[in-house]
């Protein structure tokens, strides 16, 4: 009977860590279901990039606000982490407070920090639900914001709230039994705020008070483990996802589109231009299709980008086709590929149909109407806290539409021709290209 | 061509003449054939020839640079025109481009190197931003313009696409206006809706016209003069304010124009 609790701590525990490493190995195939590109150059650089943006929250203090309700969450993250450290080492040796007899004087200080971040937790979370549900701040609201994204958001913030309050139930029992069995319970000395929960536990007989906080405690722990696994498939995954996205986001100016290399030697071909050494180009590797059709035609770092995803909405807040009314969201381009993703790794971890399931991104997901209202001004990805990139998904789209289809917009394939024809996109003789300067050149300076 | 007339030479003629200039000015296809934007060239033509810059253009050797085919999703059109566009201006052995469109200027100089051209490329806002600084375009007290508000209106192609967003403002500043801004400016810039190959397409369906949007934020500031850097914007700007029907009261004007004319070129 005496090692019962952590026997079943040790099932709990070992539960979650084998279905959170389940989904973290299916996350990472379905990443890779991505093109392979290398990004591997300027680490320095990438790493100013990460610690900047993703640990110093760089770009969220555009909008400080919700940036100072949201590090406040972030750093209680980061902190409360610590003691789910004592939580677990607790659970696996039996004992109580295991880090106490080490740290002393220390102790009792850290644990008033925990308690001071699990009340700014609470308070930003209920801030952050009163903005969502009462204010109904107008991105949290839109086209494709629909029942699971919003309940998703709900979710994340409530179970933050319980777990916090967990948290102070247990501190808070815990001071009475310290002075009803000092022997077993380490003095923490006064915990200023679960203090103010006594008066709710007090007069309670010790049998209670030791339910209340084992229950809590228990709480507590199986609420983070069961939180860690859903966070995984859940928009929360960025709490995990942000730095690897932030380190390998792009370094280029943000107007510089990619070049297609697998062009480039057929347009050197056509034009009969002989690459640098005059040895003909290395055989393209296996070219498939120019530009996106699906999640396979998209690079990994796309893909990566999907799983980094808040659907904060900042990037759809700053759309110019999103806000004069346009179907285009570029939060719904990054929900989208990632759903997709999600279906076809559950298709083929299922021995399924995978990609060949008769649907594809462009058109079952994201719709030419969408694609076509984009402005590529960059507003989304100069928006983006965590520096997603929705622009290059939109872009390989339109290639394949334009490339694969030849089915651009008839006004844009005007242009094309005229391009092709006259070498401008507008229907003017490329003749007539100089004449600006003809009355310039008699006038009097 | 007489002395006292302004010159314009092209890069053919110089080569003839065993000549090179220092900066090659695209025009680009809004500088060339747009009717309302060709002002902005020959005004920034004005500018080269008063401070003595030694230019040339391609004149009718110049091509789209395929930026719009290339944002539109025809990556082989855009590639069709790069190369051949770079193989004129490697020909020419040019090193030094000045343009006044972002749209090129952001080809030019960030997508041109990935298919062998690679030239210094800068856009006229830092050009006349440098002239001034150099002292070499020097304000006549700034008169006309003393007292009058200028909003500037960021093109995503300077701003978000290559983080220029003071060039044009101390350009502006040189005027001795007041230059006021719009709540979303620098790199919270509203685009002016013809990005992304807009210009060339009626808008997707929606509740309102993005040239609008932007154009009621410029005219909320109280300004007589919609500053732009960039021929789209300036289209879209000018129609915004015709939509608006402010035509007589704001005017949407080229940072070359506004040089010029503090110059007193007309």
């Amino acid at each position: 009977m005496e090692y019962i609790g952590q026997i079943a701590f040790v099932i709990v525990l070992g539960t979650a860590i084998f279905v959170l490493f389940k989904r973290i190995k299916r996350i990472k195939s379905n990443i890779n279901l991505g093109k392979d590109v290398d990004i591997k150059n300027n680490t320095s650089e990438r790493w100013k990039n990460t610690f900047l943006i993703a640990f110093g929250q760089k770009k969220m203090f555009k909008r400080p606000i919700p940036a100072f309700l949201h590090l406040l969450i972030y750093v209680g993250f980061l902190v409360i982490n610590l003691e789910v450290l004592e939580f677990v080492l607790d659970g696996l040796s039996g004992q109580h407070r295991i880090f106490a007899p080490f740290l002393g004087g220390i102790y009792p200080v850290l644990m008033n920090i925990f308690e001071f971040l699990a009340v700014a937790v609470l308070f930003s979370c209920t801030a952050f639900l009163i903005r969502r549900n009462i204010i109904k701040v107008k991105r949290f609201h839109s086209r494709e914001m629909t029942s699971w994204p919003k309940l998703d958001a709900n979710l994340i913030l409530v179970i933050e709230i319980v777990l916090m309050l967990a948290i102070l139930t247990m501190n808070a029992a815990d001071q009475l039994l310290q002075q009803l069995n000092p022997e077993h319970y380490t003095a923490t000395g006064s915990l200023f705020f679960s203090s103010f929960l006594i008066p709710l536990f007090e007069g309670m007989n010790t049998t209670s008070l030791i339910f209340i906080e084992r229950a809590a405690w228990w709480f507590h722990i199986v609420g983070i483990l069961a939180f860690a696994v859903y966070v995984t498939y859940s928009k929360h995954l960025h709490i995990f996802m942000a730095f690897p996205n932030t380190y390998y986001s792009t370094l280029t100016p943000k107007g510089q589109m990619k070049n297609m290399d697998a062009v480039t030697n057929e347009v050197n071909m056509m034009l009969g231009i002989q690459p640098e050494g005059g040895t003909p180009p290395p055989a393209p590797e296996e070219i498939g299709r120019f530009g996106a059709k699906d999640i396979n035609d998209l690079t990994w770092k796309n893909l990566m980008d999907s799983y980094a995803c808040t659907e904060c909405g900042r990037c759809t807040s700053e759309c110019p086709a999103n806000q004069t009314g346009k179907l285009l969201s570029p939060r719904k381009i990054m929900m989208d590929t990632r759903d997709r993703v999600e279906e076809v790794g559950k298709s083929l971890a299922g021995g399924g149909k995978g990609l060949e399931d008769g649907k594809t991104l462009l058109h079952d997901f994201i719709t030419k109407e969408e694609i076509n209202a984009c402005t590529s001004c960059q507003a989304c990805v100069e928006a983006c806290p965590v520096s997603i990139d929705p622009l290059d998904i939109i872009y390989q789209l339109k290639r394949y539409v334009a490339m694969e289809e030849s089915g651009s917009p008839a006004s844009w394939n005007s242009m094309f021709q005229n391009i092709e024809t006259n070498f401008a996109p507008w229907k003017f003789a490329p003749t007539d290209r100089f004449k600006w300067a003809d009355n310039l050149k008699k006038e009097e300076a | 061509m007489s002395d006292n007339t302004y010159n314009v030479p092209t890069m053919a003629e110089m080569a003839a003449k065993g000549e090179s200039p220092e900066i090659l000015f695209w025009v680009g296809c809004a500088g060339s054939y747009d009717d309302r934007y060709k002002n902005v060239t020959r005004a920034f033509v004005k500018i080269l020839n008063v401070v003595g810059v030694s230019f040339a253009v391609l004149g009718p050797e110049e091509t789209c640079t395929g930026d719009p085919a290339r944002r539109a999703g025809n990556e082989f059109l855009f590639q069709m025109q790069a190369v051949s566009n770079i193989q004129v201006l490697n020909g020419y052995k040019v090193k030094k481009v000045v343009t006044a469109c972002p749209h090129c200027f952001n080809t030019l100089k960030n997508e041109y190197p990935a298919l062998g051209g690679n030239y210094e490329v800068i856009h006229h806002s830092t050009f006349l931003q440098q002239l001034i600084n150099q002292g070499k375009v020097s304000l006549k007290g700034g008169g006309e313009f003393k007292g009058r508000k200028i909003t500037y209106h960021d093109s995503c192609y300077l701003g978000r696409a290559n983080n220029i967003y003071e060039a044009p403002r101390e350009v502006l500043e040189a005027l001795d206006a007041e230059l006021v801004e719009m709540k979303r400016c620098k790199t919270k810039g509203f685009c002016c809706g013809a990005g992304g190959g807009q210009m060339f397409k009626d808008a997707e369906p929606g509740n309102k016209e993005v040239n609008v949007e932007r154009t009621e934020e410029a005219l909320s500031t109280g300004a007589d003069t919609i500053a732009v850097g960039c021929p789209f914007c300036m289209t879209m700007m000018s129609d915004g304010v015709k939509n608006k029907e402010k035509e007589a009261d704001v005017k949407v004007k080229d940072l070359a124009e506004l040089i010029a004319e503090g110059l007193g070129e007309k």
